[in-house]
């Protein structure tokens, strides 16, 4: 029999980033069903849309015609590395404000979408204004529709630039774009031919964007001859291919497939995905609705689904920061730890996004994750050094610097607010203290037993014991799960 | 050694394994590659000395001829590499030119994954290919000490479907993170809870690191080198290597990284840095391992995940290119010296080296002739063999 708690803190996990510390009445008291509805409802809300460019930067690259951003003609290298050192270091700050959003927003389930969205529709630049229109779409449209996103984020600069389709012209047609949309962003492999793929590289010549980001049209680069695309013949617009891999049902089983496997399982139930899309597909691609089916389907809290999903290094750090409520003094420290385990946002390791499950965890990244919670508790230095990004630091380390104190011996340093913390279990007699800390912390059934977790307690009073077991907790294996 | 658990019958499988993980017999051959992270500039590593198109496409940056070490009558080496020279001279060093892939990628990120994962460059694979090398040794047995890498982080190479290898800068500090007893006291009590996959996979990592962590360091004590290496970050990683190929442990591949040879500026002094580091560091290596008898049967080679464009830029430097050269450093090679003809700077493709010569033949001969492995399965594909060994 599994309790209400237990299912509401999946459906937190699943549905967002974790139970909140505040969150702790709504746990106990609230029906799984009435706890998702009040998540879908924080969620419908607009987004508040992120600017973190350099005001400087801005003026900098908006000032119309002429602009010193784009002619980049026109600049010394000086000015060059200097916007682009603003530029990643604006990244960096996005990264870190989209965290903070993660971590307070009530719209978790928009948030964790987006962030689902964000790998899916993999891109990396080292432009800010491109990143953070990219992740605004992807916010606007996270619980939207599939078919409105799919357009958005084909058309938007950061796409056009990170998959090659300003350089896919008339005479030169480049199919990167059209691969991968078909590969990645819609059908999946073997549902396509070669041939598909240079007949929609040619369909999407002539699409490309301005300097400013936004989309252009290039009817002179644009081949307009006839083309025949999974069985349709014409002269067919970039739009007609994304209209024809949008009418093909293939796209919804595969979206819906891969939104089961991050939200519910990392081991599709191909018979409920089939279900899904089908629906979905109903729709007419409605993401909401499909989320709305899967988080309040019974098999949703199945005992196989719960407390089996590694966490992310992102689902990670921002559960610790929902549940362990602090002010980090050196927010970039996140930044540090993003790269040593794996998942640094706007930053995939290429267009296919992070592979997940069992590749977040090799032996060090998991002692890393083991150590973390204790760092953070006693204030104690990260004493290992990310690898170098090449891409980044486009062979000036002055960047590298200047983007983040990415160098071993950083300190994590935070103030925890264990007084919400602590609340929590202000009503727990003494005796079901150790259970009920166990049982907020964890979501996978395990074997540590009491005395031997004990041993590494502080036992010297009430709130110290449910401190140190807090950090225990959180140093487990077990933690790793959701 | 053997202290995670006090009692046998409380040792699950993946630890027991240790136990007979059984030494690297004699014969065994052992294979350490280093990453030249960031694009090293292959033309100016080995220098054709008597093209006139290098000399006109790089006015400053061109090694004159009368400066590198002479290796033929076309190639000269980077005057840094001195110890290449000699190994050359020895017949220990092969030298690979124009090794690439087709639709070669320009960012950093993306061919270096391709290379480590040895993908084509419209395929994304989340494996590397030492990582699936690992998967195919250890189908049925928990030895992820076969490889190592001396980092901080695991590379994507040595990341396997199964099996990953394991990451460490040093054996000591590896193991006095995973002496904290608190780790031990979750091991022994916490895994014995089986019936969820991914928990039990996330023990089996921690046992096998802590129990690897022990295992590595009392290797890495058994004949500790007595050779002096440079105090720098690739002679100290060279220095544990040695260690540990010269102690009983079952580590058959190694792995680290020298960078960053991203040189878009001022590339003469950074490369000369970085070379001077490796040729030292490699110079104490290889004799240190003839010292102890184990040259025959240890394969260094290095790549990079692109070369550099033919052109000098106009800050000193080079942008991001295309093929490049490898080294194979071994006292075990069949066939040494330059084993493929000098880049030819007439038939570039967009200002770039065309590449004739496929890095996965390069890993096919690798795996199968060096380390007896099933090549095909792990590239997922036939790649023919080269005859360096």
């Amino acid at each position: 029999m599994i309790s209400d708690q237990l299912k509401n803190q999946h459906l937190l996990w699943r549905a967002g980033f974790g139970p909140a510390a505040d969150q702790q009445k709504q746990i106990l008291k609230e029906s799984p069903k009435k706890l998702f509805k009040s998540i879908l409802e924080s969620s419908r809300k607009d987004p508040v849309l992120f600017d973190m460019a350099d005001p400087a930067l801005k003026s900098l690259v908006m000032t119309a015609s002429g602009s010193a951003f784009p002619q980049k003609r026109n600049l010394s290298p000086e000015e060059k590395k200097n916007i682009r050192t603003q530029s990643v270091l604006d990244i960096k700050a996005l990264n870190i404000r989209w965290l903070q959003e993660m971590t307070e927003s009530d719209a978790q389930l928009r948030e964790k979408m987006s962030l689902f969205w964000h790998g899916h529709f993999a891109s990396k630049t080292v432009n800010i204004f491109y990143d953070q229109a990219l992740l605004n779409i992807i916010r606007q449209h996270a619980l939207g529709n599939f078919r409105d996103l799919l357009y958005s984020v084909s058309k938007s600069a950061s796409m056009i630039q990170f998959l090659n389709n300003n350089q896919n012209k008339k005479d030169h047609p480049n199919e990167n774009f059209a691969r991968e949309l078909m590969e990645l962003f819609t059908m999946g492999r073997g549902n396509y031919s070669e041939v598909d793929v240079k007949e929609s590289a040619r369909a999407f010549t002539g699409w490309g964007a301005s300097l400013q980001g936004e989309f252009e049209f290039r009817k002179r680069q644009h081949d307009d001859g006839v083309k025949t695309f999974l069985g349709k013949t014409g002269n067919l617009s970039g739009e007609d291919v994304l209209d024809i891999l949008l009418n093909n049902k293939q796209t919804a089983v595969f979206i819906t497939r891969k939104i089961y496997r991050f939200f519910v399982n990392d081991q599709a139930d191909e018979s409920k995905v089939a279900e899904l899309a089908e629906r979905f597909y109903k729709s007419g691609y409605d993401i909401q609705k499909l989320m709305a089916s899967i988080f309040s389907s019974d098999g949703f809290y199945n005992e196989e689904n719960i407390g089996t999903h590694i966490k992310s290094p992102v689902e990670w750090l921002v559960g610790i920061r929902r549940q362990l409520p602090q002010e980090i003094e050196n927010p970039d420290v996140q930044v540090l730890l993003q790269r040593l385990l794996g998942q640094v946002l706007f930053n995939p390791p290429n267009v296919a996004g992070w592979p997940g499950g069992k590749h977040w965890i090799d032996s060090s990244s998991l002692m890393l994750r083991l150590r973390v919670p204790q760092l953070i508790y006693s204030s104690d230095a990260i004493l290992l050094k990310p690898k170098d990004d090449d891409d980044l630091m486009m062979g000036m380390k002055d960047v590298q610097q200047a983007v983040a104190k990415l160098r071993s011996g950083e300190i994590i340093r935070t103030r925890i607010h264990w007084d919400i913390f602590l609340d929590h279990f202000k009503d727990k007699p003494d005796a079901e203290l150790f259970a009920a800390i166990q049982q907020l912390l964890l979501q996978s059934p395990t074997a540590l037993s009491e005395p031997g977790m004990k041993k590494y307690m502080d036992l010297s009073g009430r709130n110290a014991m449910i401190q140190s077991a807090a950090i225990r907790f959180m140093s487990t294996p077990e933690y790793q799960l959701c | 050694m053997g202290t995670l658990a006090t009692s046998s019958f409380l040792v699950p499988k993946f630890l027991k394994a240790f136990e007979t993980a059984g030494k690297l017999g004699a014969g065994n051959k052992v294979l350490v590659v280093l990453q030249l992270s960031g694009g090293n500039d292959g033309l100016n590593t080995v220098i054709p000395v008597r093209n006139d198109i290098y000399y006109r496409e790089r006015p400053a940056l061109g090694i004159d001829k009368s400066k590198t070490l002479t290796l033929s009558e076309e190639a000269g080496l980077h005057p840094e590499l001195t110890c290449f020279k000699s190994l050359y001279d020895e017949g220990n060093l092969a030298i690979l030119n124009n090794v690439g892939y087709p639709n070669p990628d320009r960012s950093h990120f993306r061919s270096m994954d391709i290379w480590q994962s040895a993908s084509k460059s419209n395929e994304y694979k989340s494996s590397g290919w030492l990582g699936r090398w690992l998967d195919s040794q250890c189908e049925h047995c928990e030895k992820p000490t076969q490889a190592l890498e001396i980092d901080d982080m695991l590379s994507l190479a040595l990341s396997g479907e199964q099996m990953k290898g394991i990451a460490l800068r040093d054996p000591a500090r590896l193991y006095n993170a995973s002496q904290d007893p608190f780790f031990k006291q979750i091991l022994q009590s916490g895994n014995a809870h089986s019936a969820n996959d991914t928990n039990s996979y996330l023990y089996q990592v921690m046992a096998e690191t802590l129990s690897g962590a022990d295992y590595i360091f009392a290797q890495s004590k058994l004949h500790p080198t007595n050779m002096v290496y440079p105090n720098t970050e690739i002679g100290r990683s060279l220095k544990t290597i040695s260690s540990l190929i010269c102690s009983d442990i079952n580590t058959r591949v190694y792995y680290l990284s020298l960078g960053s040879f991203d040189t878009h500026v001022n590339q003469e002094g950074r490369q000369q840095k970085l070379f001077s580091d490796m040729n030292e560091a490699i110079k104490v290596f290889t004799s240190d391992l003839k010292s102890n008898h184990r040259f025959h049967e240890v394969m260094l080679i290095t790549f990079s995940e692109f070369g550099r464009r033919v052109s000098q830029n106009a800050s000193g430097g080079t942008d991001h290119g295309t093929a490049n050269n490898m080294f194979l450093i071994s006292g075990g090679l069949k066939k040494a010296g330059s084993l493929n003809g000098m880049p030819d700077l007439a038939n570039l493709s967009e200002g770039d080296l065309q590449y004739n010569l496929d890095f996965k033949n390069v890993y096919a001969t690798v795996l199968n002739k060096w380390l007896e492995a099933d090549d095909s399965k792990i590239l997922g594909g036939k790649y023919e063999y080269l005859d360096f060994v």
